[in-house]
């Protein structure tokens, strides 16, 4: 971890989220410890790891949901909690769990309304904003239906246009992408990168599956050996990376077309047992240098991409 | 054996001008507004076998009152409150799991059934707190009851958004800073006053299909929460005047009809949005 402290010495007033030697305990257990890193603003980053290291735990304590057993987390330069206004927030299996009679352009108004305590009719107003958030994730004609009625990718298109309604800088998600078919998974992926693209907002993902968020994703943050750790998306697409990560074997696989996507390897690797690195190792592999400016467009990271497949084909016949 | 008549009451509308009538129509429509508004929160909530355990727990509190030479309405209250607070404390998941639930509420049939033993005048009026005695009901409860309603308008006309986010959405109005525990005890709070009312209508056995059941039907054919709870308190006000009505013209417990018309109209919804989706 000797580069730790690089990561902690970047923060700049464009981070949207600051780590300052944060860590979670749940009880006796500790479920990640030294989180030292900054996500800059206008970023699309993903947050993986395998169940049970605290992804979701990680963006709970970002909304200051869950308090830290030390250090500190930043959010929009205010302590983890207090600039939730500025928040949207997609629960995970929002899609799946609900057998709500709302409607959709309902459920949406309540991301624009729901916190106020006194009458409060709903204005011309609001009802514009609310209409333009269902324009924009591509649901206005689907205003007047029930959510039971609807399928997991609107409802999840639902739950995106009450995150947005209410203008959001930052939007999270808890596994958007859980539960869709493919082609549901795609589109939702899509939608996510015009919001980062056309309205500037810094979206973080917890994501298990990465493949259909890679071509957005601008970085990561990985939890491994009980450590978060945040990387630049082309340090993190590696085949030894994430198969520590994930525990099992996986592969960077480079299609004809140029579109990268990990695949686990069925391979056992040859020689040697998984997880073979030490922390150190890893760390060292994967430079933590804080990246400045970072270009989020959709095209611009394709190259990226295929930069980092250079990296990768050296390493891929492990 | 005895010969069972339901022969039709000519005289019915003398029956229904009597002056215990007119109490019972003006409980109703009390009962139906708080039942109505509340009955749409719990199915959000996923609380209704919760509220359906109040009026459970509350059992013991009345026939204790009556042990005690209480109001039953204050003992049942009382026992209502304290469970809602302590259901309400532990959280919206607690209210929801079942066996806990269950649990708690056989117990407190159980103990409900002990103080009635203990005095003939509570044992008199167990039958009339399990299945309801919306005849009997005074000038001291109506008054008692109208006061619920304004009480329940003035608190709802402050914590209705914040409420109805989360019980929609409690992840989501969580993050948004809704004080989504304090949301749960004003609920289960508020719940429990409605329990306390409405519970002399149809008594504790039947409360579910008096508060859940309209709002269940209203569900189905309205989508916006004021609707659905504007038309839920319309079918509680229907199912009641209705079972009135019909009560004073056929010899049938007010109860068993009122509770008779809640569960049709549930039925005509259900079968109206069966079709709706074929």
């Amino acid at each position: 971890m000797n580069d730790r402290h690089s990561d902690a010495g970047a923060s700049t007033p464009t981070d949207a989220i600051v780590f300052r030697d944060a860590a979670i305990r749940r009880g006796d257990r500790m479920i990640w410890q030294h989180g030292d890193f900054a996500i800059p603003a206008g970023s699309v980053t993903a947050i993986v790891g395998t169940n049970g290291t605290g992804k979701t735990t990680m963006m709970k304590a970002e909304l200051g949901l869950i308090p830290l057993a030390s250090g500190s987390v930043t959010v929009l330069g205010k302590p983890a909690g207090e600039a939730n206004r500025l928040i949207g927030y997609v629960p995970q299996s929002y899609t799946s769990g609900i057998d709500s009679n709302l409607t959709a352009e309902q459920s949406v108004l309540l991301g624009l309304t729901g916190t106020r305590f006194g009458i409060h009719p709903i204005t011309r107003a609001q009802r514009a904003r609310a209409h333009q958030a269902m324009a924009f994730v591509g649901i206005d004609d689907k205003s007047g239906y029930r959510l039971s009625e609807l399928s997991g990718g609107l409802r999840q298109r639902v739950a995106i246009a009450q995150a947005i309604v209410s203008d959001p800088k930052l939007l999270m998600l808890d596994e958007p992408l859980a539960n869709l078919d493919l082609a549901s998974q795609h589109s939702v992926a899509h939608l996510l990168a015009r919001l980062n693209q056309e309205l500037g907002m810094t979206i973080q993902i917890v994501a298990h599956d990465l493949n259909m968020l890679l071509p957005i994703l601008t970085g990561a943050v990985y939890l491994l050996d009980g450590h978060p750790h945040y990387a630049d998306m082309r340090k993190v697409l590696d085949s030894q990376l994430l198969t520590h990560l994930y525990g099992t074997n996986v592969q960077v696989v480079t299609t004809p077309q140029g579109d990268m996507f990990v695949t686990p390897s069925l391979d056992e690797p040859e020689g040697q047992p998984m997880d073979m690195h030490t922390v150190d190792e890893v760390a060292e592999l994967h430079h933590h240098a804080h990246t400045p400016s970072m270009h989020h467009a959709q095209y611009a990271e394709h190259d990226a991409s295929q930069d980092a497949t250079q990296d990768i084909k050296g390493i891929k016949g492990i | 054996m005895s010969h069972i008549s339901f022969s039709f009451d000519p005289n019915w509308m003398d029956t229904l001008t009597a002056p215990f009538m007119t109490n019972a129509f003006l409980a109703g429509l009390c009962i139906a507004f708080a039942a109505g508004v509340m009955g749409y929160f719990t199915i959000a909530r996923h609380s209704t076998f919760a509220a359906h355990a109040l009026a459970h727990i509350g059992l013991p509190g009345a026939t204790g009152a009556v042990l005690l030479g209480l109001p039953v309405s204050v003992g049942l209250g009382a026992f209502a409150l304290g469970g809602a607070l302590v259901i309400g404390a532990l959280g919206k998941r607690v209210s929801e799991r079942e066996i806990a639930t269950g649990t708690v509420l056989a117990f407190a049939t159980g103990l409900g059934l002990f103080f009635a033993r203990l005095s003939s005048s509570a044992s008199q009026q167990m039958q009339s707190i399990l299945f309801g005695s919306i005849l009997t009901i005074t000038n001291g409860q109506i008054l008692g009851f109208a006061i619920f309603d304004v009480v329940l308008l003035a608190a709802l006309a402050i914590i209705y958004r914040p409420l109805l986010f989360s019980s929609l959405d409690e992840q989501v109005a969580q993050a948004k800073g809704v004080p989504i525990g304090w949301m749960n005890v004003a609920f289960m709070a508020i719940m429990a006053g409605v329990i306390t009312i409405a519970v002399p209508a149809v008594g504790t056995l039947l409360i579910f299909a008096l508060v859940i059941t309209p709002a269940a039907a209203a569900n189905i054919l309205v989508a916006s929460p004021l609707k659905a709870m504007i038309v839920s308190g319309v079918i509680c006000l229907i199912s009641i005047w209705g079972g009135l009505a019909l009560a004073a013209m056929f010899p049938a417990p007010p109860s068993f009809i009122i509770v008779t018309i809640s569960t049709l109209i549930w039925a005509v919804a259900k079968a109206i949005e069966s079709a709706r989706h074929r």
